[in-house]
C-alpha cells in the first residue's frame, strides 16, 4: 500500500466537513487529490484524517456574478477550462489552463485544491495573483475572504488556517478592452513551470498603457506580482525600450537559487524574455479588442 | 504535522480502516470491502484481477494507469478506491468487443506499429478514447496529437507511430 495509514471520512454537509477538519490537528482536505495523492504515495504527506469533500452539498459548479467568476471547491480544472461562459468572461483563463498538467489530471484536480496546495511553480496561484482574486475560507467559527496577495505565503504554504476549508475562489472577469497573455517555459508540456509569466494590458485611445498587470510563477517562494515592471510600463506606449526596462526589472525579482531544472541566471533571462513577449502579446490583443 | 509525540493507536485493531466500496466497473456492479488507503489502480489489479491497467510511476507522471472515472480519463494511481464509491470506472478490458474484435484505436495502434513492449498502451488507449469521446473539436496536427499524448510516457517507440495511429483512429471513427 503506497499511502500511509489514515482515517477516511466523506461528509455530505459543509458543517460536518469543517467539524471533522477541526477535530484533528493532522486532518487534511481531499478534493481531487492530484497533488495530495502523489505526496501521500511518496509518504511526504501523512495526514491522520482525510476529509473527502467530493460529496459535500453546495461545493460544485461555477457562477459569474458582479464581475467575479466564482469557482466552488469541487470544480475540476477541466470544467473551468472548457466552460463557455468563463471563456467569454475571461479568455486568459483557458490560455493558462492548457498548461496545467495534462487532461487526465485536469479531469480530477480542482482549481481550489491547486490554490490551497500553493506550489510556487504552479499556474493557478499565479493566475489568482495576476487577476487580483481571492478565496473564501469557512470554519466552524465563520467565513472570511482572503485576497490572493494575503493568501500565498511560501511554497506550499498559505494563510488558510488548518481548521478552514476554502469553499470557493473568486477570479475577476477581464475588462472588455483588456488584452491578455500567458506562457511558460518547461522541459516537457505539463511539467511545472521553470518560469511562467502572465500579463493583462489596457490601453487608451492613443495607445498608452493605462493598466498593466504582470505576475510570475517559478521564480520565487510564491507566485509574485511584478510591480516594478508594471510601474515602468504604465503611461508608456510599450515600445521596445519600455519593454526592455520592464523586463530587466522583472528579472531582478527572480529569487530562486540554481536547481536541477535551471540556473538562477537562466531563470532571470527567461523571465525577462517572457515579460517582453507577454506584454507585447497582451498589448496586441488589447489593440484588436479596441478596434472591434 | 505534530512531532515528538507518539500517535494514538489506529481506530481498528487490524490497523487499516476499511470501508465498503460499491462501484460500476466496465458496466458491472462490484462491492468490495477495502482499506481506505487502497489506490484505485491496486483495487482494479489486486481486488478485481483487472491487470490490463498498468502501474508505472505511481505518482501521476507516466500515465500507464489511466482509466475512465465517470466517463473522463483519470490516473487510477492518484485516486483512492473509496473516492469512486458510488461512481463508475472503465478500464482497458472493456474496450475491445467481447469476441476480441479490436476497438478502432487498438486497431490503429496495431496497424501503425504504435507499440513495442506495450506497457504504456492501455493508458495511451484509455486517454485517447476519453479525448475522442469529448465533444470538443480535435486538433489532429502533430502538435495537437502530441498535446493529447503529453501525459503518457512511452519509452520504446519515440511516439512517431503513436501520433500516426491517433490520426488513423480518428479517421476510422469519423473524427478526422
Amino acid at each position: 500500500m503506497k499511502p500511509p495509514l489514515f482515517v477516511y471520512r466523506a461528509p455530505r454537509t459543509l458543517d460536518e466537513a469543517v467539524g471533522a477538519l477541526a477535530s484533528d490537528d493532522d486532518a487534511v482536505v481531499l478534493a481531487g487529490g492530484q497533488s495530495l495523492l502523489p505526496a501521500m504515495n511518496f509518504r511526504l504527506a501523512a495526514p491522520s484524517l482525510l476529509v473527502d469533500i467530493q460529496h459535500v452539498m453546495g461545493l460544485k459548479g461555477i457562477r459569474i456574478e458582479d464581475g467575479l467568476i466564482v469557482v466552488k471547491a469541487m470544480t475540476r480544472h477541466r470544467e473551468f477550462e472548457l466552460d463557455e461562459a468563463v471563456r467569454h468572461a475571461n479568455p486568459l483563463i483557458a490560455e493558462v489552463m492548457e498548461h496545467v498538467a495534462h487532461i487526465p489530471i485536469r479531469n480530477r484536480g480542482t482549481v481550489v485544491g491547486s490554490l490551497c496546495h500553493a506550489d510556487a511553480a504552479a499556474e493557478m496561484p499565479m493566475l489568482l495573483m495576476l487577476l487580483g482574486g481571492s478565496v473564501v475560507a469557512q470554519s466552524l467559527t465563520g467565513r472570511r475572504e482572503i485576497l490572493a496577495a494575503d493568501f500565498f505565503q511560501f511554497h506550499l504554504t498559505t494563510s488558510r488556517r488548518r481548521d478552514e476549508i476554502v469553499v470557493e475562489a473568486r477570479f475577476p472577469v477581464l475588462a472588455s478592452d483588456a488584452g491578455w497573455a500567458f506562457d511558460e517555459m518547461t522541459r516537457r508540456h505539463g511539467d511545472f513551470a521553470i518560469v511562467g509569466v502572465g500579463a493583462v494590458v489596457r490601453l487608451d485611445a492613443a495607445g498608452k498603457a493605462i493598466e498593466v498587470r504582470l505576475a510570475a510563477c517559478g521564480i520565487a517562494a510564491c507566485p509574485v506580482r511584478l510591480t516594478d515592471a508594471e510601474n515602468l510600463l504604465v503611461g508608456t506606449t510599450l515600445g521596445a525600450s519600455d519593454l526592455a526596462a520592464a523586463a530587466a526589472a522583472a528579472a531582478e525579482v527572480v529569487a530562486v537559487p540554481d536547481d536541477m531544472h535551471a540556473s538562477s541566471a537562466h531563470r532571470r533571462r527567461v523571465t525577462a524574455t517572457l515579460v517582453r513577449r507577454m506584454v507585447a502579446k497582451a498589448a496586441a490583443r488589447a489593440r484588436e479588442r479596441i478596434a472591434r | 504535522m505534530t512531532h515528538g509525540r507518539i500517535k494514538p493507536a489506529s481506530p481498528e485493531d487490524s490497523g487499516d480502516p476499511k470501508i465498503d466500496v460499491e462501484v460500476i466497473v466496465n458496466g458491472e456492479k462490484v462491492v468490495r470491502r477495502v482499506s481506505v488507503r487502497m489506490l484505485l489502480s491496486d483495487f482494479l489489479r489486486h481486488e478485481l484481477g483487472l491487470t490490463g491497467t498498468h502501474v508505472g510511476c505511481e505518482h501521476g507522471v507516466c500515465g500507464c494507469c489511466t482509466v475512465h472515472i465517470d466517463g473522463r480519463s483519470a490516473r487510477s494511481c492518484l485516486t483512492l478506491a473509496v473516492q469512486v464509491n458510488g461512481g463508475s470506472v472503465r478500464t482497458i478490458e472493456s474496450v475491445a468487443a467481447e469476441d476480441g474484435t479490436l476497438h478502432p484505436i487498438q486497431q490503429a495502434f496495431k496497424e501503425c506499429h504504435a507499440l513495442q513492449c506495450g506497457y504504456c498502451t492501455p493508458g495511451m488507449v484509455m486517454n485517447i478514447l476519453a479525448r475522442f469521446e469529448e465533444p470538443t473539436p480535435l486538433d489532429l496536427s502533430d502538435d495537437g496529437i502530441r498535446y493529447i499524448l503529453s501525459g503518457n510516457l512511452c519509452r520504446c517507440t519515440g511516439y512517431v507511430n503513436i501520433v500516426t495511429a491517433v490520426r488513423r483512429a480518428a479517421g476510422l471513427l469519423g473524427r478526422a
